[in-house]
């Protein structure tokens, strides 16, 4: 049985329909992307999943319980937790604060909170900052405090929103390297992402959108090599730098 | 900052703190003027209403301008027990603080809904249809209010006619109960919870926390620690009538004081009463024979001047002038 289950999955605001019967798995240990042009209905896909939306039908199913219907924060208890496109750190607070808040949720003591939001911290390179103001922080640091705020509340499914978006390619290779530490540590993942290379690297699975329709499913191999999706969203030069540039190869 | 079960620097000067605090009445000081005796309690008991406000309005940043309903009910609530049932004050002051919590969770309930400014702004009725309630409603005195009759002075009255020494170290009693529970909050996971709301509650949301259940647990302890300080109003006034507490005025009270002092800030509620309530009673005794409101006047001219100055109040102002020596210090170090 798949971690998450997404079936027919429709959400409409008024006459638009931002997803039209979506479905597809997410399958434990796994890391799955969601990729597609902007508006093809990525981030709301995420906020009907954590629980931000209430989709207009269809159904979700997250480690064999129903979360159609849940409010975000249940779904999160529930281990389904997400981070944001746009950052939102909780900016007043220090970034150890940040990340106690996600750590509570597993108990109310603060010494085993504390133990957990140290080892976020230094498993997305935060440590040296833990002390400082969230709201000060640079746009890489504030991604990877996402992250790690995420990280803390022990998520079985942990969902990434353009967790890549704006940084430099240092700092890309970093996020990877995060990513990669993850999955050695069983947790799922969904990932939404515009840096192909990236998410090509590290996915099992690629979900392709556009215009709110699944247009296809499949290893990053067979990804690239789709014709609806080199279409609509690779362009045929792209695919040709992905393959030459031996990104795709490692699922070989 | 998490030390659980130890004692740290900052407990040392809280603990120190409330020592000398406590000895204040055996200084000679003390029984020079019982005028100086009045202000030195009304300190505390406007620092611990700023303080049971600052848990809702600072740390989980729903500002409530309702709360002087919260605490006409607890001043209602001993003085119904003394003057309408004849009995000691006690089950009064407990009742009318559950009470009070209970209507803070109901009215909040709906308000909740309400974000931002607007949830402010609804607290602003509730006020006035608060005051209008009970100047009409007999049964607990209406607009003439409740007058406490003559009893026995002492603990179990909680009422003194000869020395406030008795008055005194009950607000100290109750200054140390609100500060109390709100330092132990800011140290567990509720605290963590209250400024994660504050600071984002879609955020908080998506880390498993529910924004609801927090914010109307914050307005229960709030407005049941305000009925706590109310009940002491009208013990050390031997009297409630409803424009004497649930008034705007009131309300304003718990809100500007936190503001001077610093929101959010453990500290922040002592010092804004301390610089607030000498000056507002030292003003009024002085100046009072111009015209009502020039302690108001002057008090909003210092809410100005510090917002304009730092928002973070006077705490802002102190964590600025610490810093400053601390960096020179360790400036002066590496040379």
């Amino acid at each position: 049985m798949a971690l998450l289950e997404v079936r027919n999955l429709t959400m409409k605001f008024g006459s638009l329909v931002a997803c039209n019967d979506v479905s597809f798995d997410v399958e434990k240990g796994s890391v799955v992307g969601l990729i597609g042009p902007n508006g093809a209905g990525k981030t709301t896909l995420f906020n009907c999943v954590s629980g931000f939306y209430k989709p207009t039908s269809g159904k979700l199913i997250f480690d064999g319980r129903d979360v159609t219907n849940l409010p975000a924060y249940e779904v999160a208890r529930l281990g389904a937790v997400r981070t944001f496109q746009v950052v939102r750190p909780l900016k007043e607070m220090t970034v150890m604060d940040n990340v106690l808040v996600g750590a509570f949720l597993r108990g109310a003591d603060a010494d085993t909170a504390h133990k957990v939001a140290e080892e976020c911290l230094s498993l997305c390179r935060l440590e040296d900052k833990s002390h400082n103001l969230a709201g000060g922080l640079p746009i890489g640091y504030k991604k990877r405090l996402e992250m790690a705020r995420a990280l803390a509340t022990g998520p079985n499914l942990l969902m990434l929103d353009e967790a890549m978006a704006g940084l430099t390619s240092t700092e890309i290779k970093e996020a990877l390297e995060i990513i990669k530490g993850l999955r050695e540590r069983g947790i799922t993942l969904l990932v939404v992402e515009h840096i192909m290379e990236a998410i090509m690297s590290v996915a099992d699975m690629v979900v392709v959108l556009d215009g709110g329709v699944k247009i296809a499913e499949g290893t990053p191999r067979e990804i690239v090599e789709d014709e609806k999706v080199i279409t609509a969203y690779l362009g045929a030069k792209f695919t040709e730098r992905l393959k030459r540039s031996g990104e795709v190869t490692r699922n070989d | 900052m998490l030390t659980k079960g130890k004692i740290d620097r900052k407990d040392l000067f809280w603990l120190g703190l409330l020592a000398v605090f406590a000895a204040i009445p055996v200084t000679p000081w003390f029984n020079h003027s019982s005028f100086a005796q009045h202000v030195l309690i009304q300190v505390f008991l406007y620092s611990s209403m700023a303080q049971a406000w600052n848990i809702l309005g600072g740390y989980c940043g729903q500002v409530s301008f309702g709360h002087s309903v919260f605490f006409g009910i607890g001043a209602y609530g001993a003085g119904m027990a003394v003057v309408k049932f004849g009995l000691i004050p006690w089950p009064g002051i407990l009742a009318g603080a559950v009470i009070a919590a209970v209507v803070a969770v109901a009215i909040s309930y709906p308000c909740f809904k309400l974000k931002g400014h607007y949830f402010a702004i609804a607290t602003f009725a509730i006020v006035e249809i608060f005051n209008r309630l009970f100047m009409v409603w007999y049964w607990v005195g209406g607009a003439i209010g409740l007058d406490y009759g003559f009893t026995q002075p002492g603990w179990k009255n909680f009422v003194w006619y000869q020395s406030k020494v008795g008055y005194f170290y009950g607000v100290l009693l109750l200054f140390m109960l609100v500060f109390g529970i709100v330092r132990w909050i800011e140290r567990h996971r509720f605290g963590f919870y209250l400024r994660a709301v504050r600071e984002g509650q879609e955020t908080a949301e998506s880390l498993g926390v529910n924004s609801t259940r927090v914010k109307l647990s914050a307005m229960a302890l709030s407005a049941f620690l305000a009925a706590l300080c109310g009940a002491f109003f009208a013990q050390y006034n031997y009297r409630v009538d409803p424009p004497m507490v649930m008034s705007l005025d009131m309300s304003m009270k718990f809100v500007l004081i936190t503001i001077l002092g610093g929101l959010g800030t453990f500290y922040g509620p002592l010092l804004g009463a301390a610089l607030l309530i000498p000056l507002q009673e030292y003003t009024r005794a002085y100046l009072g024979g111009i015209g009502g409101g020039v302690d108001l006047i002057i008090f909003g001219l210092l809410i100005v001047i510090v917002v304009v100055y730092q928002p973070k109040g006077i705490m802002g102002i102190l964590d600025r002038i610490l810093n400053g020596i601390r960096r020179s210090r360790s400036g002066e170090g590496g040379k």
